[in-house]
């Protein structure tokens, strides 16, 4: 009777293992079938997702209702205007704003985003457009800055080990290193946290390791203050990276950026997105949307108004999406007339803080009646040259002339204050880079930033501010500035309204000579064009314009000759209307062995 | 996988376009709770009613003509104190030195007093006394003016540690004039003489008179102009050809210049005496004053009057119950909790967790509205983007 039962049993049990084997065998194929299903699913899974989500700030409408997603594994542009909410909307996924409504999901799953460190836990990286460096830290210790300790869980290692001394039976020896080492726990998270923060230097390793996947070029042990933007820029993106995100955000990232370094940035993108990983691109310039997204989302006054794959769009749809209506793209450059030079700078040099030459040796001419474009990449001397000429800036070695054109005398305005050209009677006007931490003063009002510059003006010790109240009206109207009432603080209005006020009041002044350095940065379209057309005016009426600027493809539509500087030096004065992007931009990095020195004035057939 | 599903309790949204009106409602507010509070603590330490602490409060501030008129004059000397501070602020130069300046501006009025008073007449000594008052008083604040100027010295710290050489010189000069005097000098003759009789009634108009002037200059003038823009941006003022050195000496100047007028009238007008103690501390308060009113001269009259109004029906209530000097310390201090914590509320708003929270989830994009389980788990999305259709429907849930 056993036997029987025995062999019952031991065939009961081969035709189970049989089964087994089967039921794994096809259980191994269910899986991988699933696999492949998640996996081709995965493409399409939403890395992000936001729903209705609204933001506002007082009475200002940041995001209103913005539906969004992004994929694995695609680059989406965010495209729209400035003020349109981009930047905004992306704070709210790296953590920096929390969404008054609406939901945001990450994997599928809803995900409360209170603070960058939450943004970090959901694998969010937000690549700001202000870097967030320690200036005085190498790349490598930025890198690994803040990065938090792996969790060392006492309570469960413990317990873990409790089960491990029960198991071990008649080793007292054992039993006793367990103790030990259960008794000594505390000790251990301590000696984590030192090695973690003090011992393992060689994250550099890993840093390195992180960085050489993605192929990028970096000197881990170069000082911040060493670098170049674009350098600055690599090194927050792979601090993105080491942190493990998988959904990058980077805000207007070529912004500082050559166009060769574009490209390579662009090259790395690309390559980031075939690894997987979601990344959303900021900005405004639609050639780079073209280039580099698989879809592009066009925000326009903080509501979304379409996503569309780039492949079936063109610019021009874009721009439409964009600032909703049909706009004319063309810069009308009209021929200079009564050329006249106006002001001559000879081996103009002079010195930053640290001591280091921010110009060297910079000569060149402007003729009134023709606009002179100034190309470079940031940060080259640009500011350093339009603050020598206005009387900011200590000269070492230069001749900087003005040719008074009433009494056709020449004016020496080398080591003058800015009170002193005014009371020469030359005419300059100046359009600094610093909106509001120079040419205005954010807390005051239209009318008293009106006064800036004419309120020393007559004898009298009270203010006259009737003149400037006009002014502020003209300008609100002319340019259509919107802003709530004339009493508003300047710094509350948006960057173009901003700028259109600050450009209003210089031109008020009737100049002769006007600098204008980056005069459309962070604006719109509109706004831009409402800048170009302004300078253009100005250009007829016979005023010497000097343009600095960063889109090669305005200064090429823009300017009648480009002066290229490249590191404090001028690299070449060329045509602008014979001459190429690819020219500029090869100028703008390398100073060519002959300069090219381009001074004939323009006369068009 | 970082798992909270818990929306924040609130979060802080800070307000863009304060009213006027709805700051100063707050403040107002925010005055009224903090004297509830300072009664309520009162009544809760002590045997003595909230009744009883009112009623003292009132009696030692409105009660007799003689703390009503000292009411006044005290507002009136703390009111001065902050207008002579509130140009260097408006400049965004943190003057803490008021009470250093004062101080020397008392010295100098006192070493005119030892050294003529009673021997020449009482006009000449006035006279020789308010020069030497000015003049102490501008030195101790264009010393750390022209330190910033030439320098970029921490006008700060300077003008706080200015603070104590003036009392030990004040200590010195008691010492070698007076070597057998108790820390006060006193004084016999030199005086002004009080107007029309009432001794407090000086002050008042000087304070009125200058709190008006304080208010043209900074608004209507444009050296008042001017010391704006350096305040809110030396590169604006460089820009347009601000001398930045000049402005900020001649408004250091002029912020000397009243505090050695306010050192001349406490010791030649009230105390007819010279101590370190002199000022009693207004130079701090005065400070406080100023920025509780936001460099506004107007509003700088009520602000000192609420606090001198506490200061002193909290005195009377503390002698009426004999709590001691410290209370009335006690309760300004709860006063300026108050009102410093109140600007919080009138820059941020808070914003509660919605109890009713919009119901979306992540499958919202179904166009049906049906479960669809198996995209639901991994989340498949279409495909292809649903942007409006998504809006609409959750328009439809809300």
């Amino acid at each position: 009777m056993k036997c029987l039962y025995l062999a019952f049993i031991s065939k009961v049990q081969t035709i189970y293992n049989t089964l087994l084997c089967i039921f794994n065998y096809v259980s191994i194929i269910r899986t991988q079938w699933i696999c492949l299903v998640i996996k081709v699913g995965e493409m399409y899974i939403n890395a992000i997702k936001m729903v209705g989500v609204t933001k506002t700030f007082g009475s200002v409408i940041a995001n209103k209702d913005v539906n969004i997603n992004i994929r694995k594994g695609e680059i989406l542009a965010i495209l729209g205007e400035n003020g349109s909410g981009k930047t905004s909307l992306m704070n709210m996924l790296a953590g920096i704003y929390f969404p008054d409504d609406g939901k945001i999901f990450v994997n599928g799953e809803e995900a409360i985003i209170k603070s960058p460190m939450d943004a970090y836990k959901y694998k969010i990286g937000m690549i700001h457009q202000h870097f967030k460096l320690v200036d005085l830290f190498t790349a490598g210790d930025n890198i690994i800055l803040g990065e938090e300790a792996p969790d060392f869980d006492i309570k469960a290692k413990k317990t873990f080990l409790k089960e491990e001394r029960i198991n071990i039976k008649n080793n007292k020896w054992k039993k006793f290193l367990i103790d030990v080492k259960i008794v000594s726990l505390p000790l251990g998270k301590l000696v984590a946290k030192l090695k973690f923060n003090w011992l393992s230097r060689d994250r550099e390793k890993v840093v390195q390791a992180v960085a050489d996947k993605y192929g990028f070029e970096i000197d881990l042990s170069k000082k911040i203050y060493d670098m170049s933007v674009s350098e600055k820029q690599t090194v927050e993106i792979i601090k993105v990276l080491y942190r493990g995100a998988d959904i990058l955000i980077l805000d207007e990232p070529t912004a500082v950026l050559t166009p060769q370094e574009i490209e390579k940035l662009f090259v790395v993108l690309r390559g980031m997105r075939d690894n997987g990983k979601s990344i959303i691109i900021i900005t405004h310039k639609l050639n780079e949307v073209m280039a580099i997204s698989d879809r592009v989302s066009v925000l326009r006054k903080g509501e979304l108004i379409a996503t569309v794959d780039t492949k079936d769009t063109d610019e021009k749809r874009l721009t439409e999406m964009m600032v909703g209506e049909r706009i004319e793209l063309n810069i009308e450059r009209t021929t200079p007339k009564n050329v006249k030079k106006r002001l001559s700078i000879h081996g103009l040099t002079c010195r930053n803080r640290e001591g280091l030459y921010a110009l060297n040796n910079i000569s060149f001419s402007v003729n009134s009646g023709e606009i002179l474009g100034i190309a470079g990449i940031s940060g080259s001397g640009q500011r350093e040259l339009l603050e020598s000429i206005a009387g900011l800036q200590k000269i070492e070695l230069g001749v900087i002339q003005y040719d008074d054109p009433k009494t056709e005398k020449i004016v020496d305005l080398r080591a003058k204050t800015p009170n002193q050209i005014k009371e020469l009677g030359v005419r300059l006007s100046f359009v600094p880079e610093d909106r509001l931490g120079m040419g205005l003063v954010g807390n005051m009002d239209l009318t008293d930033n009106m006064m800036l510059r004419s309120y020393s003006k007559g004898h009298s010790i009270f203010l006259d501010r009737k003149s400037p109240t006009e002014l502020a009206q003209t300008i609100v109207k002319d340019l259509e500035v919107v802003t709530p009432n004339m009493k508003t603080p300047v710094r509350r209005l948006s960057g173009g309204n901003v700028q259109k006020i600050l450009v209003g009041r210089e031109i008020a002044s009737a100049p002769t000579v006007i600098m204008a350095a980056y005069p459309v940065r962070g604006l719109d379209i509109n706004s831009s064009y409402t800048i170009y057309n302004l300078m253009n005016k100005q250009k007829e009426n016979g005023v010497a314009v000097i343009f600095v600027g960063e889109d090669l493809d305005v200064l090429l539509a823009l300017s009648d000759r480009i002066m290229v500087i490249c590191s404090g030096k001028v690299s070449g004065i060329v045509d602008a209307r014979n001459t190429t992007k690819e020219k500029l931009g090869m100028l703008m990095t390398s100073i060519p062995e002959e300069i090219e020195v381009f001074s004939e004035p323009i006369i068009e057939n | 996988m970082f798992k909270t599903k818990r929306e924040p309790l609130f979060h802080l949204v800070k307000r863009i376009d304060v009213s006027k009106k709805y700051a100063w409602a707050v403040r107002i507010g925010a005055f009224l709770l903090s004297i509830l509070v300072c009664a309520a603590i009162s009544a809760l330490l002590t045997d003595k009613s909230i009744g009883f602490f009112f009623k003292y409060l009132f009696n030692g501030t409105f009660g007799t003509k003689r703390t009503i008129w000292n009411l006044f004059h005290e507002t009136a000397i703390l009111l001065l104190v902050s207008i002579a501070v509130t140009p260097c602020f408006k400049m965004k130069f943190w003057n803490i030195g008021g009470e250093g300046q004062i101080l020397m501006g008392a010295l100098g009025c006192s070493v005119a007093l030892v050294f003529m008073g009673g021997k020449s007449s009482d006009g000449a000594t006035i006279v020789v006394s308010l020069i030497l008052a000015f003049a102490f008083g501008i030195a101790w604040a264009v010393i750390p003016a022209f330190f910033k100027a030439r320098w970029n010295t921490n006008e700060t710290l300077l003008t706080l540690m200015m603070n104590y050489i003036a009392i030990c010189l004040v200590n010195f000069f008691i010492k070698s004039v007076a070597s057998s005097s108790t820390g006060t000098l006193t004084f016999e003759a030199g005086f002004i003489k009080p107007l029309g009789g009432n001794q407090y009634i000086l002050f008042v108009i000087v304070a009125v008179v200058l709190t008006v002037l304080m208010w043209v200059y900074l608004k209507y003038s444009k050296h008042g102009y001017e010391l704006t823009v350096v305040g809110e941006s030396e590169n604006t003022s460089r820009y347009v050809g601000i001398n930045n050195k000049l402005v900020i000496i001649r408004t250091l100047i002029l912020c000397g210049a009243l505090c050695g007028l306010i050192g001349f009238l406490l010791v030649s007008g009230v105390n007819h005496s010279l101590g370190d103690a002199t000022v009693e501390g207004r130079g701090f308060t005065g400070l406080l004053i100023s920025w509780l009113a936001h460099f506004n001269p107007l509003a700088m009259g009520l602000t000192s009057f609420l606090f001198v109004f506490i200061d002193n029906g909290a005195s009377q209530v503390s002698n009426y119950a004999r709590l001691g000097a410290s209370y009335p310390k006690v309760m300004t201090g709860i006063f300026f909790f108050f009102i410093i914590a109140t600007e919080f509320f009138i820059n941020y708003r808070i914003v509660f967790k919605k109890k009713k929270a919009r119901n979306i989830t992540d499958n919202a994009d179904t166009i049906s509205g049906e479960a669809q389980p198996i995209k639901e788990e991994i989340g498949i999305d279409k495909g292809y983007t649903k942007e409006n259709i998504t809006e609409e429907i959750v328009k439809e849930r809300v």
